[in-house]
């Protein structure tokens, strides 16, 4: 059975790892499959452009690292530059769309953006961002079921914060629906 | 007897490796950790200083350095509890000197190597597996210790119950070979309730002060303990010791006292070996692993068995002592050999030891700093199955 190569990127501090995290658990703990995250530890890992890798499959993971993802989740335009040659040319990138200029994908490569960081500070908390991406993942990809991303969230996210998490899921979660509905 | 349900998160974790081999120890009863946290081992001692304060007699202390967290936790022990340390190459370098101590004391403890590619500061934050050889032989003087390679975070915390329970069995260090692969990855982590958790207790003696001698063994070889306060007298040394704990250093004690420290281990080695085998029997080509190797390999295999050739392979569990007997009878049946692993030959030579020139033996290695290429696997599989024809 095929397995899903994931790879998130971003700037240190945009939550890049919480959003690898919170997609591998819910893969694996709410949705039953298999979940295996790794993540760049390091210098890299320190501000500048980290990411975080997540492997899903039904059947069990045995090579623990992301090789060529078919799907992408970027947040920032370093990391773009960075990860974005790795991905499968038929696969798909989602992109912060006001922080990131997807030039150069080869034309195969379905591209999906969000103002997420824009719809982040409307709910008050620019901090969310990586919350509103992972509500936009959910709906645009399928990989994991919106049940068992909002628990994933729920038991992931700082005590009192998961009203405004969930939230910030939602509204990703709409607009992605609203791309896939449009495409 | 089962564990204690104080120290155990019974549930369903995604979390890494680090993670689980911290909540294997609290699982199995460990109940102090002396370290000086250093990468990628950290995330365990991290851990175990945030749940110690919820979980009853549970105690971190950050000592000053892998010497005196190394020792800190044999005073543990002697005080009645369980204790581990946690380290990496570097460190674990530093505590070779109470490796030995603990080995010669019987102190049961357990020795947690998060490996990173070396030698020397080498790589901190990207994996290796090569200081197998130095957990077997790093010590100075003739001794035989247990060690284990978990592939998964299930098995970090499955296997650490493991390491454990056998330093209580056999009253001996044992190490705990992750690495960084291992430690950093996130993956579930199931963890059973208490009472399907089998714990083996310490072996305290029933004898009263007086009649009992702390270093006499026991039939199968291995000496009763006490618990320090409760009213016996008790002489610990590295020196050479008679039953009564004190130094005795002349050839016949010096030959009882090292004869069973490695006989203890030796002679159960059957008892002890933990292997797991897919399609060896009726394999041409076996390929031996461990640890996160392993993982890589079973895609190699597979690979290679597309490619027609018959393959099987041999994923030690328990490292050491090393299952010998086993290879030995599979050179006899003309299988060829490949040792995967992340080095350039440790176990290697241990493989083409046992097989004592009856049988082909190829390395697939390298440095560290990443997993094995699958390709590089398959290559040495081929070049393996060409050395029969």
């Amino acid at each position: 059975m095929a397995k899903t190569e994931i790879k998130i990127g971003g700037f240190g501090g945009q939550g890049v790892i919480l959003t690898g995290y919170i997609i591998g658990k819910a893969a694996s703990i709410f949705d039953g499959k298999n979940a295996t995250m790794t993540q760049a530890f390091g210098p890299e890992a320190r501000g500048s452009a980290c990411s975080a890798q997540v492997i899903v499959a039904a059947d069990a993971i045995l090579y623990p690292y992301v090789k060529r993802p078919q799907i992408m989740v970027i947040m920032s335009q370093e990391a773009f530059t960075k990860f974005s040659p790795q991905l499968d040319p038929n696969g798909m990138i989602l992109i912060e769309e006001e922080l990131v200029d997807p030039k150069g994908l080869p034309p195969t490569v379905k591209v999906f953006g969000i103002p997420a960081t824009r719809i982040a500070e409307e709910l008050g908390r620019k901090i969310v961002l990586n919350i509103v991406m992972a509500g936009f993942f959910t709906a645009v990809t399928g990989i994991v079921s919106k049940d068992a991303m909002r628990k994933a969230i729920e038991s992931s996210v700082p005590k009192g914060t998961e009203g405004l998490n969930l939230l910030a899921f939602e509204k990703g979660y709409e607009y992605g629906l609203g791309k896939v509905q449009a495409q | 007897m089962k564990a204690d349900p104080k120290g155990v998160l019974t549930g369903s974790h995604y979390i890494d490796g680090d993670h689980a081999c911290c909540e294997g120890a609290l699982a199995s009863g460990c109940r102090f950790v002396g370290g000086y946290p250093i990468t990628p081992s950290t995330e365990v001692v991290e851990r175990f200083a945030r749940r110690a304060p919820m979980v009853e007699g549970a105690h971190f202390i950050q000592m000053e350095d892998e010497l005196a967290a190394s020792i800190a936790i044999q005073g543990a022990v002697w005080a009645g509890k369980k204790a581990m340390t946690v380290t990496s190459g570097p460190g674990f370098s530093l505590m070779m000197e109470h490796i030995g101590l603990a080995v010669m004391t019987e102190t049961p403890c357990v020795f947690v190597d998060v490996q990173r590619g070396g030698p020397s500061t080498g790589l901190p934050t990207l994996p290796g597996q090569a200081d197998m050889m130095q957990a077997r032989w790093g010590s100075h003087g003739d001794y035989e210790i247990i060690a284990l390679s978990p592939n998964s975070p299930q098995e970090c915390f499955d296997l650490t119950i493991d390491a454990f329970n056998l330093s209580e069995q056999y009253r001996v260090p044992v190490m705990f070979m992750m690495d960084e692969c291992v430690g950093h990855m996130m993956e579930r982590v199931v963890i059973p309730p208490a009472d399907r958790i089998e714990i083996t207790p310490r072996r305290y003696t029933a004898l009263p002060p007086g009649e009992y001698l702390p270093f006499k063994p026991g039939p199968d070889m291995i000496p009763e303990m006490f618990k320090a306060g409760d009213g016996y007298r008790l002489h610990i040394t590295g020196l050479t010791h008679d039953f009564k704990g004190y130094p005795a250093m002349n050839p016949e004690v010096q030959e009882q006292l090292v004869r069973r420290l490695v006989d203890k281990i030796r002679l159960s080695e059957p008892k002890i070996r933990r292997y797991e085998e897919d399609g060896v029997e009726d394999a041409d080509v076996v390929v031996v692993t461990y640890g996160i190797t392993s993982r890589v390999a079973v895609e190699a295999i597979e690979a290679a068995r597309k490619r027609g050739i018959k393959v099987g392979m041999l994923r030690l569990v328990v490292v050491w002592p090393f299952p010998e007997p086993r290879i030995f009878e599979l050179a006899c049946r003309g299988k060829a050999f490949v040792m995967a692993e992340m080095n350039y030959g440790q176990i290697f030579y241990e493989v083409e030891r046992s097989v004592r020139g009856r049988a082909p033996v190829v390395l697939a290695g390298h440095g560290g700093g990443t997993v094995h290429n699958i390709d590089d696997i398959v290559k040495k599989i081929e070049e393996a199955h060409r050395c029969l024809s």
